[in-house]
């Protein structure tokens, strides 16, 4: 049965815990995985423009001896003359081993995977889901606090349409004794349903504040987002938000020395340039990582038998 | 008062919303039935004030599973020589297909040709669906 990524909670904890050691095991050993995806073929779907991810899926192939191939943009694709997203992969089914879609639709991975005869791996889809970016998370946060419960993580910018957001509390939900604290302007809050239908049932503690630098000495992580001018129907909203929250390295002194700032990028202005030098800022490492677990991934789904 | 003749064997589906029954025919697609179909509109209830009924004559095959969703207080009763052999309990079902549309101006279900509108029962407490694709909960009509 060929199996999928599309939401992040499609693998249990364990085969998460699974796939980060494997993550680690490459990015310490990268020369025992350079030829196990010879003769594979990665295609990458993006129906909207990426740079680190799809660059990180293509890296993931090529640092293990596969090949790619796909397209950048919806415009370059069979899209413009109407074909279906059912038929796009029924098409690519027949060229490639494994693929990578990303859509401004969201559903649209969904829809792929039931007609897809290899693996499709969700790349991100709208503002819903973007799993390899929580896969990336995890293992940052693994990499630099030793493990993934007994942790408070605060969330700042755009809770309600950030996918990586949602993908990552669900996520860090299912480990012991995680905090949230949700950082944002009203307007741009978590949805409810994170709250109700995840938080709430399981007793998770968490708390909703507008303030950054009042809860910044408690955290553990602080896992910072852009507010996205593409997720907005209303330009007018865009430009009173975007400017909600911007961390610089004066209001880091409050922080925890052994507390990591974490983003998805791309970044605009919401965390300052002299950030950058700061030993606490991970984002860059996040990118290196993403790799890594790209890796895993493919070998994973592909089912490639891994050396001892 | 209008009177249809009882039923000797059929389904009787009862206690429906007044002015919803003619829905519940459609998603039932009881217009490709061969058998003899009497939808009753506006009949009086002592419960509900008024109600309709649809009686379906003989045995026949349908899948009432979706009323659960559409109205919980509907009632199905199956009949058998002139008596009730059966009174039909409504769960909720897990998924819902081609019944409602996802309203989520994101979803690809807005641009997708020929995909089916599935829905997934995430809480039946309170009885909320959520899109399969997107995710987004459906939010029913006031009544």
């Amino acid at each position: 049965m060929v199996r999928h990524l599309i939401d992040p909670l499609d693998l249990s904890v364990s085969e998460i815990d699974r796939l980060l050691n494997l993550a680690d095991d490459i990015a310490a050993n990268p020369q025992k995985y350079a030829h196990l995806c010879d003769g594979k073929k990665l295609a990458t779907l993006f129906y909207e423009p990426s740079t680190r991810t799809r660059m990180s899926f293509e890296t993931a192939m090529l640092n293990m001896g596969g090949s790619v191939m796909g397209f950048h943009s919806a415009a370059t694709s069979s899209a413009t003359k109407g074909e279906s997203v059912a038929d796009t992969i029924r098409v690519v089914s027949c060229f490639a081993d494994i693929c990578a879609m990303r859509h401004p639709k969201e559903g649209a991975p969904r829809r792929a995977a039931q007609f897809s005869k290899i693996p499709v791996i969700n790349a991100g889809d709208g503002g819903h889901q973007h799993p390899t970016q929580t896969l990336t998370d995890l293992m940052t946060i693994r990499c630099k606090k030793g493990r993934l419960h007994n942790l408070t993580i605060g969330l700042c910018g755009d809770l309600k349409f950030g996918r990586t957001v949602h993908s990552l509390i669900k996520s860090l939900a299912r480990y012991e004794g995680i905090r949230f604290v949700l950082i944002s302007p009203e307007e741009l809050r978590v949805p409810d349903y994170i709250i109700e239908e995840v938080l709430k049932p399981k007793n998770i503690s968490y708390e909703e504040v507008t303030d950054l630098e009042s809860v910044l000495p408690n955290l553990d992580i602080l896992y910072m987002t852009r507010v996205q001018k593409e997720r907005f129907f209303n330009e007018a909203d865009y430009v009173r938000l975007k400017d909600s929250y911007i961390l610089t390295e004066a209001k880091l002194q409050t922080a925890k020395p052994d507390m990591y700032v974490l983003h998805p990028l791309p970044r605009v202005n919401e965390i300052a340039l002299d950030v950058d030098d700061d030993p606490r800022a991970a984002y860059f490492d996040q990118v290196q990582n993403g790799v890594y677990v790209r890796q895993a991934l493919i070998l994973t789904l592909l089912g490639v038998k891994l050396p001892c | 008062m209008l009177n249809i003749d009882s039923l000797q064997t059929g389904i009787v589906i009862d206690h429906i919303s007044a002015g919803t029954s003619m829905r519940i025919y459609d998603l039932l697609h009881l217009e490709k039935l061969d058998c003899c179909v009497a939808v009753i509109k506006n009949a009086r209830s002592s419960k509900l004030g008024r109600k309709d009924i649809i009686k379906i004559e003989g045995k026949v095959d349908v899948d009432l599973d979706v009323l659960g969703f559409i109205d919980p207080n509907v009632t199905v009763d199956y009949i058998e020589n002139g008596h009730i052999v059966q009174k039909k309990s409504l769960a909720l079902p897990e998924y819902i297909k081609n019944v409602i549309t996802c309203k989520n101006p994101r979803c690809i279900t807005t641009i997708e040709e020929g995909v089916d509108q599935i829905f997934k029962l995430c809480d039946s407490e309170t009885r909320r669906y959520r899109c399969i694709y997107c995710e987004q909960e459906y939010e029913r009509p006031h009544q």
